[in-house]
């Protein structure tokens, strides 16, 4: 017995050392990042080890002034707007779905929840031309109609599979007293969605804020950059000013951090909820 | 709508009493001219049941599938940029894919990206959450899955440069680290050579997503009930054993979906490698959507990008197709 718990306490200390050098392995870089955005170049390219000598946030502001403020403005509107649109409609096909009755419901299921195997890749030749016949490409609108229509699938698969298990008596209960379909979506239903769709939102947050391969093709060369295609020009057209460039990643990257922390109950029911469409 | 599930909700409707019989109230609710549900009645409900899903079906229809049908039929077209002129080519564009050195150094890339991602944003991920869910205080299990999932939640842009940095020769963490251990013999341009340039950026973005599977492990694992453990422990079962004998077979099904969406997702590979290399050196690390938007796009060869977005979503959708057959199976029941 004395021998196992001798082994045990070993397993132990393995275990936490192990557990402590990943955590040391994910926030290292993290935080190298930071302190990278507060040093000279010359600091950057001495000891990378070394921490910067002065807490400066004149990169910050560089990075700030040389368009990362119109990238962030471009990322909140784009995030924005298409996550109004996406959980609206999806909330709305999910309604649909599961409380009214209609012709060809199991054909428009498929139709809609299909749409989550299919990868964006497949369709960007196509979508190039048609946004170029449309004149909307190179626009915000091109971001915020690609960006919903892609994440209408996913976002409609949560909101029905939580839209089932509500009892229905609620929304009956609401028709006895004259409410109209309409009133009672808005009133009942969307109220009693609302931890699925705060789990929405925020995977939808997550997803527009750090969307790349649309944002490059259909905005490269525009003013409507968002961070993720803005953060590439900062560092091609900044060429060695290094710190700046790490002090742009800082601005991009803390707001979704933040949003992860306060948020994270909400976080993790989606992904759950996601994994297994 | 649902009269049949709970008459008596319509009964109060339709102006009838609890106390009816359902069958009765559902003919007098039915009876022409009565006091009907103004939803049951005639085409209008139908159409507007339609209303719902309308906003829905028109956004996939004109922007998900119609693109989708038309890659099918660009793919069997040649551009010439310069006259806009297309032109017929039949199977050609497919014939030059099997022909493209490039095309098979891309596949093979997301073969291996996928492989090496099962093994550690699976596999080990797996383990790690199990070794987590395995601590006594609940404190350090809610930080430990939080800290490992920051990474996932910053871009694979940020990440991606990030990662350019470290790997830097000059000002990178990786080489300055193996000089400080005394292994500044194998520091190397990690991205620069084709030797390891794939290899580095898939590490990367073992970093990056590892934290992401281990959450959803950790909360499949929190799902089996702890009596099977306490059980166990009680029999004298040890850790290792409790492992392979309870949490493995029951979380067998979350496995199979990581396993899949792992897959699925190391063919769409593209923002990681596009940051951190373009596909250089020398090709050696494009994907099957870097080279689609390198053809595409920077070349202008339409039908060949088109021709390579076939076969992403060929393999995509057979990945998907294995999912929904595997979601389909009976769950694992407690």
């Amino acid at each position: 017995m004395s021998r196992l718990g001798f082994l045990g306490a070993i397993g132990r200390v393995f275990v936490w050392s192990f557990l402590l050098a990943l955590v040391v392995v994910v926030v290292y870089p993290l935080l190298w990042m930071v302190m990278n955005g507060f040093k000279t170049n010359a600091e950057l390219f001495g000891d990378p080890f070394a921490l910067p000598l002065q807490l400066d946030w004149e990169n910050y502001v560089d990075a700030w002034n040389r368009g990362v403020s119109d990238y962030l403005t471009a990322s909140v509107l784009v995030t924005v707007t298409s996550t109004i649109t996406t959980v609206l409609i999806s909330a709305w096909a999910a309604y649909g779905l599961t409380r009214v009755r209609m012709p060809f419901g199991k054909v428009v299921s498929g139709v809609i929840l299909g749409g989550l195997m299919l990868a964006p890749a497949v369709a960007l030749v196509p979508l190039v031309r048609m946004f170029q016949a449309m004149g909307l490409y190179n626009t915000f609108w091109a971001l915020l109609i690609l960006y919903t229509a892609f994440r209408i699938p996913f976002t409609t698969f949560l909101i029905r599979a939580y839209m089932i298990d509500l009892p229905r008596e609620v929304d009956e209960a609401a028709e006895v007293d004259g409410a109209s379909r309409w009133t009672t979506f808005w009133r009942i239903t969307l109220p009693m969605c609302k931890p699925i769709l705060i789990s929405t939102v925020l995977l939808h947050i997550l997803f527009a804020w750090n969307e790349y391969l649309f944002a490059m093709v259909f905005t490269s060369g525009t003013s409507i950059q968002t961070l993720p295609v803005g953060l590439t020009s900062l560092m091609s057209k900044h060429g060695t000013d290094y710190p700046v460039v790490f002090a742009g990643m800082v601005i991009a990257a803390l707001p979704v951090i933040v949003l992860f922390f306060a948020t994270q109950r909400y976080f993790i029911k989606g992904l759950s909820e996601g994994i297994g469409k | 709508m649902s009269r049949q599930q709970t008459p008596t909700r319509s009964d109060a409707r339709s102006g009838a009493g609890f106390d009816r019989p359902p069958t009765l109230t559902k003919a007098m609710s039915n009876a022409p001219g009565g006091p009907v549900d103004r939803n049951a009645r005639g085409w209008y409900p139908k159409v507007a049941g339609l209303v719902w899903v309308l906003p829905a079906l028109v956004v996939l229809a004109v922007f998900v599938y119609l693109p989708l049908v038309q890659n099918l039929g660009f793919s069997t077209q040649e551009w010439d940029i310069y006259s806009g002129a297309t032109e017929f080519v039949g199977l050609e564009n497919y014939e030059k894919l099997v022909g493209d050195p490039v095309f098979w150094t891309a596949l093979g890339n997301n073969v291996l990206y996928a492989v090496l991602s099962i093994v550690f944003q699976v596999f080990a991920a797996l383990v790690l959450a199990a070794l987590i869910e395995s601590l006594r205080s609940l404190r350090w299990r809610k930080a430990l899955r939080a800290i490992y999932f920051v990474p996932a939640a910053i871009s694979l842009t940020v990440a991606g440069l990030l990662f350019y940095f470290i790997y830097e020769p000059n000002l990178g963490l990786l080489n300055h680290l193996l000089e400080a251990i005394g292994l500044g013999q194998l520091a190397q341009p990690w991205l620069g050579q084709e030797s390891t340039a794939m290899l580095a950026i898939i590490a990367m973005s073992q970093w990056q997503g590892f934290g992401y599977s281990t959450l959803l492990f950790a909360v499949a694992i929190q799902r089996i009930p702890s009596e099977l453990y306490e059980a166990a422990a009680l029999d004298g079962i040890g850790h290792v054993r409790r492992f392979f004998h309870i949490t493995l077979p029951l979380v067998r099904e979350m496995t199979g979906l990581m396993i899949i969406v792992t897959i699925s997702g190391a063919f769409q590979v593209f923002n990681e490698v596009m940051v951190m290399t373009s596909g250089g050196p020398n090709n050696s690390t494009q994907v099957l959507a870097t080279w689609l938007y390198r053809s595409g796009f920077v070349r202008n060869d339409f039908g060949y990008a088109a021709a390579i977005a076939t076969v992403i979503f060929v393999v995509t959708l057979l990945i998907a197709l294995a999912q929904l057959w595997y979601t389909r199976r009976r769950r694992v029941e407690f």
